[in-house]
């Protein structure tokens, strides 16, 4: 069976898209040389420079150059070399792009996407592992995708582009290199949206999001082996957040488990915790307990870095302790 | 080369004036032009009103004395151009053919507001008139601008964009970057600065490290220093043809300086008390309307009694709008669930 990288799925749905709808541009820093990720590799040797451009290192230019193009009805794909920048031009995700639909009265249409590497575990620093689909989160008017296999890369990038609204979509950089078996045929779409129930366990429910699920799979093996049986959702998208998934399941394993790599004193975790305990309580047979990056700067050293992202280990101790009726401190303070 | 005199906070400025490669140029329609600044000005005047009356929902920024870029721009501009403007953004929809009636209901929160009441005084848009909206984050539009002049580009669709912004925009970054990538993509924009002096309450002087905060900048994208009389709706209109041709042309984007004076305060809650009076008394001799009107007068194209009853019957349609607006029904709260996503709702779970 022919495999696919993670990294190789963000330039299918790239070049699926781009050859379906000749509105689909792209934009970012090098992004024409392939890109730093080499996830845009191959694109403007096919669809030629007026479909992909190289920017100058300006981020505000960048985002608000992708606002403009789907404000005049093109559908653009910028990127953001590394989700961190976003820092740097948050006014025009924040201020600007999540609030001119709804602003002018539904005048102005945002149908474009925003890439971005997001996430730690590879030692690149404080500035440059951060997980920051939070920041998005508090603001409405944007999607959040972000994707866990390289088959969701591809559908969930593809559905992102064909989407009305705006989407920023995370893409994990320690997940460029996993391999899955290659979706079949060459037209691929994963709707926003719907959270994938990776595996099914009726004892706890451990849920998580792009590079976290894998610890989730991990750990739900793990747990097997004690005889714990574990739902693992892959949420796929935090907008639309699909609620009804989580909500079903808590209710049938009685026992949550959140795994987040953003900080947990205000992660995406907290939001699901909140819905579990407004909406499930009754049927909770334990706290819902978060796994969530550290609440600090992400240091560099191998141990240092470690310590403070959430990791398989992690995940199976507060499951275990959940299902002993235990409370686990699971987040470092 | 062509000069400008302008009057600044630095006192007189005769500037030289790099002027773009000039466009087929018709004569400007005066009266017209006229007519249009003042269904602005008795507009804005009645806003200002209203206001004061606790009759407008949030502040209120008015360009009134600087109705003549927003006119003389707008008259270079095609059908299908798009422009882009700030907070202080009235002027530049109504320039562009807006409803003032649809305005004037969204600044006293009235059903059928241009914006349906989520917009508000400093974000009023009309897409249908090729406005594409009004932005209260300084600069934070003008990379958007960019955005649509490169879709345009991509098209080849001879589209032009106009933004507009203050002369205290020019130091935040997002005007650099934008600036500096339409420059190197050679993008049909065409940037004007609104140099109304100040920045709030800061005289534009005591912020910049140059005279010109425009005009002064735009060497270091590459782009000719242009600086026009902005209280002069032909020059203004003149300039804005040569640079929208050279848009329309594929020869890039052009940054316009055009110096003006805010006549008021820099919004309505704002009475202006840090400028000299005799500042403020000699900005209103150069008010674009009464030197048009005295222009007018003098060559005979319209005479004093003329203009006299053309403000008469403005203002009293201005004023027949707002009484007619305050009568009519104030949307209900139902509204604020929808309208997020482009299909109308507004749920981000399930
Ligand atoms: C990023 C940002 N900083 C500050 C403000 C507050 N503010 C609103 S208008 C203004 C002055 C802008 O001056 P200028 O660009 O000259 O435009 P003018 O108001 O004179 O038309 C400031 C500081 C803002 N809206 N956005
Ligand atoms: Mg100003």
């Amino acid at each position: 069976m022919a495999q696919l990288t993670f990294r190789e799925a963000v330039a299918a749905a790239l070049d699926q898209e781009m050859a379906r709808d000749e509105t689909v541009v792209l934009l970012g820093e090098d992004v024409g040389s392939g890109g730093v990720f080499k996830t845009t590799a191959g694109l403007k040797e096919r669809f030629g420079p007026d479909r992909v451009w190289d920017t100058p290192i300006s981020e505000q230019a960048i985002a608000g150059a992708a606002m403009g193009a789907a404000t005049a009805g093109l559908r653009p794909v910028a990127e953001i070399m590394f989700s961190d920048f976003y820092a740097t031009c948050w006014d025009q995700v924040a201020n600007e792009i999540a609030k001119a639909c709804y602003m002018t009265g539904g005048q102005l249409r945002m149908p474009l996407v925003i890439r971005g590497t997001n996430g730690g575990g590879l030692g690149f620093g404080a500035q440059h592992s951060q997980s920051v689909e939070n920041w998005a989160m508090c603001v409405p008017g944007i999607k959040i995708v972000s994707p866990s296999t390289p088959d969701d890369m591809w559908g969930l990038l593809a559905a992102a582009i064909r989407d009305p609204e705006p989407v920023l979509v995370f893409e994990h950089k320690a997940l460029f290199g996993t391999k899955a078996e290659r979706p079949a045929g060459d037209h691929h779409l994963v709707p926003l949206g719907e959270a994938a129930l990776r595996r099914r366990g009726d004892d706890v429910t451990l849920i998580g999001l792009a590079r976290t699920v894998g610890m989730c799979e991990q750990a739900a093996t793990a747990l097997a082996e004690d005889g714990i049986a574990a739902d693992v959702i892959d949420l796929r998208c935090l907008v639309p957040l699909d609620a009804a998934t989580v909500l079903a399941s808590a209710r049938r394993t009685g026992r949550v488990v959140i795994v987040e790599e953003n900080p947990g004193q205000l992660g995406w975790g907290a939001a699901v915790a909140a819905i579990l305990a407004e909406e499930a309580f009754h049927d909770l047979r334990a706290p819902v307990v978060r796994v969530s990056g550290g609440n600090v700067p992400l240091p560099v050293a191998t141990a240092m870095e470690a310590a403070v992202m959430p990791s398989a280990e992690k995940v199976a101790a507060a499951a275990r302790g959940l299902t002993e009726g235990r409370i686990p401190a699971a987040t470092p303070a | 080369m062509p000069r400008a005199t302008c009057v600044t906070t630095f006192g007189e400025v005769d500037a030289p004036v790099a002027t773009p490669p000039r466009a087929e140029q018709t004569a400007p329609d005066l009266r017209d032009l006229y007519e249009r600044m003042l269904r602005i000005r008795q507009f804005e005047a009645k806003v200002d009103v209203l206001y004061r009356q606790g009759r407008v929902r949030g502040p209120a920024h008015l360009g009134l004395g600087q109705e003549a870029i927003a006119v003389g721009v707008a008259a270079a501009l095609r059908s299908g151009d798009f422009s882009l403007g700030t907070y202080r953004g009235h002027a530049h929809a109504l320039a562009r053919g807006a409803s003032e009636e649809a305005v004037l209901r969204e600044l006293l929160g009235r059903v059928g507001g241009i914006c349906g009441g989520k917009g508000g005084s400093m974000h009023i848009t009309s897409v249908e008139h090729g406005y594409y909206g009004s932005y209260a984050i300084v600069g934070g539009h003008i990379p958007t601008a960019v955005g649509m002049a490169w879709a345009s580009r991509i098209r080849r669709d001879g589209g032009v964009t106009a933004c507009f912004f203050g002369d205290g925009t020019t130091n935040i970054g997002a005007f650099h970057e934008a600036v500096n990538l339409a420059a190197v993509w050679s993008l049909p924009v065409v940037f004007v600065c609104e140099n109304n002096l100040y920045m709030e309450y800061t005289p534009i002087g005591d912020v910049i490290p140059v005279e010109r905060p425009a005009a002064d900048r735009a060497s270091a994208y590459g782009l000719a220093p242009l600086v026009v009389d902005g209280n002069d709706v032909a020059a203004v209109r003149e300039m804005a043809l040569a640079a929208v041709d050279r848009a329309r042309r594929g020869d890039g984007p052009s940054l316009v300086e055009a110096v003006t004076y805010r006549l008021g305060g820099h919004s309505v809650a704002d009475g202006g008390a840090y400028r000299h009076p005799d500042e403020v008394a000699a900005a209103r001799t150069r008010d674009p309307l009464v030197r048009l009107a005295t222009e007018m007068a003098q060559s005979g194209e319209m005479g004093v009694d003329e203009s006299d009853a053309l403000v008469t019957r403005v203002k009293g349609e201005m004023d027949a709008l707002a009484a007619r607006v305050l009568e009519e029904p104030t949307p209900d709260a139902a509204g604020a669930w929808t309208g997020m996503w482009s299909d109308g709702s507004a749920a981000w779970r399930n």
